[in-house]
């Protein structure tokens, strides 16, 4: 579009606020983390780096931190696993119903993080417990799983779409059975869109708190139920505030791999 | 030719029962379906529906105020109460407020950006902007919320920057909805950057070429074809926004959204029936929403 100078420069600024907007915060905690003052008095006088020494010595937070990757990994499998089966089913078959799936599986994620959250509360109070089955890691992988499975659904479903049928039916041509077509041809094309989803199905469960607090059982704490259980104790501050910073610098990281895995940018829809 | 196909015979007869199964399995496109469909079916149908089958029904239930057991005979009690009571039509239509505002609000912030980002950045930095965009997506949500605790707070960096203690925002509604804005913008920019993205250049030069300034451009061809985009985003923030309850708790002081009565009611009051009774006016809300853009081709762009 033949834009003017000044809408350019306009559009530029805009551009530059709205980045500002997005990144200020996020580096004022950066900065908090190495301010002496346990108030976080604006501006910091005095720095420090004892809170990230307190932080790292934390037992809580690093047990949280390992519950989360427990967590996220088991609901991780479980989401690649029913993502890609039902994936595979919409893409291959023509059935009964099939439009409802589709809907069945964003519904998770659709409805608000509470609906979801209580209605598997009572799933589990209602058919768990009566087996003897309390709510522990166990339930919140449950949980997380349930509403992983659309990121895999949605990130496989694209990729059999371009692939087409072709490549099986030439595999086939050639003598492959069923399971040597999916070996050696299907597999090798969906490994970069499986690596893609278990990625954002692992940050969407290490990120969810509102599900995690009505599926865990006493005593699983996932990092962001401690962040958020320590946040208003005032004593507990600086900690909180190091734990903030180290995730902030962690969220390049999948940036980083999701670059590396996908030819595009959009490494992350969700 | 023949080593290949001696090759063949001999693999053939180690994996024939794999063989035999697969050769069988081709035959019988139906029991490859339900081999599929049935951990995955069982998963959502089973576990996930049944358990929000079963949170619906027990809207209708009631507690008995004495012994504190549910008492599973259907009435229409907790809606009325609901209805009647002002305290839940403010909260309910506080909610909503707040979702309604978020979403404007962000609209307004990624028109700009986003079309910066797909029309006017050199091709070059494009990927660079959308990175720039998606990864505070990947920073905890909690984190972003603490961020603005510890902005609002009082003689933190807002108030400083806006001339000592107290004159900020502090914490509120008004911060509410600014947190959330900003929790949610991502999801509106990236929508409304591939839709722009799929716009071609032509067009915009051949509005141009017939006399129409970017103002009319925009508002005759830009903004029609974006409009599923839009909905797409808005379908996050507004959804994202009704159903929080976390980030008022951390940034809204003592306000109150729909989130925070049902946990309340599940927590310390120990009223599921009630709370589900809840639970269904952002569910409804957010049914009405979806039917209501499902024309328009913005859930494909979800």
């Amino acid at each position: 579009m033949t834009l003017s100078r000044s809408a350019r420069w306009l559009l530029r600024g805009a551009m530059a606020l709205g980045l500002a907007f997005i990144y200020l915060p996020l580096a004022i905690v950066l900065g908090n983390s190495f301010n002496a003052d346990r108030t976080f008095a604006w501006p910091p006088v005095r720095w420090t780096t004892e809170w990230w020494v307190r932080a790292w010595d934390n037992a809580g937070a690093r047990e949280a931190l390992w519950t989360s990757v427990k967590a996220g990994l088991g609901a991780t499998a479980i989401a690649l696993l029913l993502g890609s089966l039902v994936a595979f089913a919409v893409q291959r078959y023509r059935f009964f119903g099939r439009g409802t799936v589709s809907l069945l599986v964003v519904l998770p994620i659709a409805l608000p993080g509470i609906v979801t959250g209580i209605a598997l509360d009572t799933a589990f109070r209602s058919v768990l417990a009566p087996l003897g089955i309390g709510k522990g890691l166990f339930s919140v992988i449950v949980g997380h799983a349930t509403f992983c499975v659309v990121v895999v659904y949605n990130n496989v479903l694209a990729r059999l779409g371009r692939l087409g049928g072709n490549l099986q039916e030439a595999s086939a041509d050639l003598g492959a059975d069923g399971w040597q077509t999916f070996r050696y041809v299907t597999f090798p094309v969906l490994r970069s869109a499986l690596l893609a989803s278990a990625l954002l199905a692992f940050g969407l469960s290490f990120d969810e708190i509102i599900v995690t607090t009505f599926t865990a059982g006493p005593g699983v704490q996932t990092l962001p139920i401690w962040i958020f259980s320590n946040l208003f104790r005032p004593n507990q501050a600086p900690v909180i505030n190091v734990v903030a910073a180290v995730l902030i610098v962690a969220s390049v990281v999948p940036i980083y791999l999701a670059q590396r895995i996908s030819d595009t940018a959009s490494g992350g829809r969700l | 030719m023949l080593g290949r196909s001696a090759d063949a015979a001999g693999a053939d007869t180690a994996r024939g029962p794999v063989r035999r199964l697969s050769a069988w399995l081709h035959r019988h496109a139906g029991v490859r379906l339900a081999a599929l469909l049935a951990a995955p079916l069982f998963w959502l149908v089973v576990a996930y529906l049944g358990a929000l089958a079963v949170l619906f029904v027990s809207a209708l239930w009631t507690v008995n105020g004495f012994t504190g057991e549910v008492v599973r005979q259907p009435t229409l009690v907790n809606f009325r109460t609901i209805a009647a009571d002002e305290v839940y039509r403010t909260v309910a239509l506080r909610s909503v407020g707040v979702a309604a505002a978020v979403t404007v609000i962000d609209t307004l912030i990624a028109l700009p950006m986003a079309f910066y980002m797909a029309k006017v950045a050199r091709p070059r930095y494009r990927r660079w902007l959308v990175v720039a965009i998606l990864t505070p997506l990947w920073a905890s949500y909690l984190v972003k919320a603490y961020a603005w605790r510890v902005l609002l707070a009082n003689g933190g960096p807002v108030d400083w920057l806006l001339g000592g203690p107290g004159s900020g925002p502090g914490y509120g509604l008004t911060a509410t909805v600014l947190v959330l804005a900003y929790l949610w913008l991502p999801y509106m920019i990236l929508p409304v950057y591939a839709g722009l993205e799929r716009l071609p250049d032509s067009l915009l030069e051949a509005s141009a070429d017939l006399g129409a300034r970017a103002g009319r451009t925009f508002r005759k061809v830009v903004l029609p074809v974006i409009v599923p985009s839009l909905i797409a985003g808005s379908i996050f923030t507004f959804s994202l926004s009704l159903g929080d309850y976390i980030t008022v708790q951390i940034v809204g002081g003592k306000t109150q959204l729909i989130g925070n009565l049902v946990y309340a009611n599940i927590g310390a009051a120990n009223n599921l029936p009630f709370a589900a009774a809840l639970a269904t006016i952002p569910v409804l809300i957010m049914v009405v929403y979806l039917v209501a853009v499902r024309r328009s081709g913005a859930l494909e762009e979800l």
